[in-house]
């Protein structure tokens, strides 16, 4: 089981939609080591995925693991808030081990 | 249904009155707002759009929530009849559950759109082949979507895509008053082309809840603003009395009214699909009239329909006992039925749905409500007016002969409010009046109007004894007994007009 889960929900090929996986692509690039699954399901193709986890807005991000569950609204461009939200920048288990907090906020700027 | 001069179809919606104020229905494949404050019953409305379409179309339908969770709607709407799990087993009723949960943190982290949201409505629609769609409440969505220029063009893009699909929808949304903006985050603009106003309002005293057209754009429909109720059991039931049209039979057929004088006064007695008023103050004998017009039907085997307002059962057993006439054992044998009721325990509204429905389970042949005025005093004078217009034309669309008292506030002449809104609703009026001679009270009644009729236009004496009520002679050397100043001319005055007009 990977310490990082995630659903991304989209909708088709809107430009948000290839805008938010691009982003979320090139955030998890930057950690070469880290552990994650990241699915992605197309609210047009699977709606029953969608009204199963109840989303709204699209594109959404669901961090499955670790618990507890968060949600990110949007195409991912906020870079600080992705970070902080989904667990890349936190202090907790989710963290990857060779950067550190301070180290990596540095290396984004 | 076609709408003949506008060329627009629109879709029954099964709720009581609804479509006769809408000239046939929803706007078909568009998006009505519903917009009304908070209790206005937006929540009902829309599940009994729903549910109508199922029970008496076989339409199945979606209901979007945005506030309530639909374990709480399912709950709530059971009491009305409506059993939505099983429509939802049966795949006639397809929730999209978008009602806040607190499980999840959620942060914003970029553009987005509402994509998901019509996704899933779109799979939700085309699973149950569903014609009908409710969206409840727009005001939610603002709560869990904080930018509303998104939810405005998502709104917009969710009623454009839902005209493609085919469903003929409702969107409710909040007011914050009952005679301000339309709704709030001025979302009626943009959204729709049709809007419909819940109001309930506190009047007097009272809460009153009416529904309103605003417009249907390219059709047309009543104008103003309609009462309705919420029948515990049914749901809403929209009161259409202006729309209500003047198209009932008419006969020439007589019934008696209980007592030969009073027949001969009419001219042959009540017409049968008539509705007569009986005016008069306290004590002048307006309750034996009805004792009397029940006493005549159940003569003739016919069915009588009593709503009493003001005495007991007891009272009125009494009463009737004492002018030999045994209400008991008319009701034992069927042919009457009596209802008292505390004219405080509903509103007007209420109680004309109540009344309505006990006439069409009873099928009564002379209905008799004693008194009307008594329930003047639980509705705003509006109310009341739809009130006496509501009940006049359902009973007079069952052909039957109505008979109502209304109570004048004072003694001598006058006239009360229900005589004011219903003298010309009424095609007969008979006065009963105290009329005070040489220190001592003495009643007169007259027959003052009896359409389509010639009728006694004398004013004559009433006694009231333990048989019952005898009609005498006129009051021939009095005058001014309807003004409330009776003026005794003597013999010789009399014999002296006569004198003038002989020459």
């Amino acid at each position: 089981m990977p310490t990082l889960a995630f659903e991304l929900f989209v909708m088709g090929r809107t430009r948000q939609s290839l805008a938010a996986i691009r982003n979320l692509r090139a955030y998890f690039a930057e950690f070469p080591d880290l552990d994650y699954e990241l699915t992605i399901v197309d609210v047009l193709e699977q709606p029953d995925r969608a009204e199963e986890s109840r989303i709204l807005a699209t594109p959404t991000l669901v961090r499955l693991m670790p618990l507890p569950s968060l949600r990110i609204i949007g195409d991912l461009s906020e870079k600080e808030i992705v970070w902080q939200t989904i667990g890349l920048l936190s202090d907790d288990s989710a963290r990857p081990g060779s950067h550190p907090n301070d180290e990596g906020s540095s290396h984004d700027r | 249904m076609i709408d003949k001069a506008m060329g627009l179809p629109k879709l029954p919606t099964g709720i009581p009155g609804f479509d006769s104020i809408t000239n046939g229905g929803l706007p078909e494949h568009r998006t009505t707002l519903m917009s009304g404050t908070a209790g206005s019953a937006k929540t009902v409305f829309g599940c009994q759009y729903l549910a109508s379409g199922i029970e008496q179309a076989g339409q199945a339908g979606v209901f979007v929530t945005f506030e309530e969770p639909p374990a709480d709607i399912r709950r709530n709407m059971l009491g009305f009849g409506w059993d939505i799990a099983a429509w939802e087993a049966a795949g006639k009723w397809a929730f999209v559950d978008v009602s806040p949960q607190l499980t999840d943190e959620t942060v914003i982290g970029g553009e987005y759109d509402l994509g998901a949201l019509l996704a899933r409505m779109e799979n939700a629609v085309n699973r149950i082949g569903a014609e009908r769609l409710v969206m409840d409440s727009l005001g939610a969505v603002f709560t869990q979507i904080a930018q509303s220029k998104i939810v405005r063009n998502e709104m917009l893009r969710i009623t454009t895509a839902l005209k493609k699909l085919g469903v003929t929808s409702i969107l409710t949304a909040e007011r914050t008053e009952e005679f301000g903006a339309i709704a709030r985050y001025g979302i009626e603009e943009f959204v729709t082309d049709n809007v419909v106003v819940l109001r309930n309002i506190l009047e007097d005293e009272k809460r009153r809840r009416t529904i309103e057209i605003l417009k249907f754009r390219g059709t047309d429909h009543q104008k103003g603003e309609y009462p309705f109720t919420i029948h515990p059991k049914g749901g809403i039931i929209v009161l259409p009395l202006s729309a209500l049209e003047l198209k009932q039979q008419s006969t020439d057929l007589r019934i008696s009214s209980g007592n030969t004088v009073l027949d001969d006064m009419c001219g042959g007695g009540f017409f049968r699909d008539s509705v007569i008023l009986v005016s008069g103050a306290t004590g002048t004998g307006k309750t034996l009239t009805v004792t009397q017009f029940i006493n005549g039907g159940a003569a003739q085997g016919e069915r009588c329909l009593l709503f009493a307002f003001e005495e007991s059962r007891e009272q009125l057993f009494r009463n009737a006992r004492g002018w030999g006439l045994d209400f008991r054992e008319l009701e034992e044998s069927g042919c009457l039925r009596v209802i008292c009721t505390y004219p405080e325990v509903a509103g007007l509204e209420d109680h004309l749905v109540a009344m309505k429905a006990e006439i069409e389970t009873f099928k009564p042949n002379r209905v008799a409500v004693d008194s009307l005025s008594a329930l003047e005093r639980v509705g705003t004078v509006k109310g009341f007016r739809e009130f006496v217009i509501g009940l006049t034309s359902f009973i007079k669309h069952h052909e039957m002969a109505g008979l109502f008292t209304a109570t004048t506030p004072t003694l001598l002449g006058g006239a009360s409010v229900t005589e004011a809104h219903i003298s010309t609703i009424t095609d007969s009026i008979l006065l009963l009046r105290y009329v005070e001679m040489y220190g001592v009270m003495r009643r007169g009644m007259t027959v003052l109007k009896m359409r389509g009729s010639m009728h006694d236009k004398e004013i004559r004496e009433v006694s009231i004894d333990s048989s019952g009520m005898h009609i005498g002679a006129p009051f021939r050397n009095v005058s001014g007994i309807l003004a409330g100043v009776p003026v005794h001319a003597s013999e010789r005055e009399i014999a002296r007009l006569n004198d003038m007009f002989g020459q």
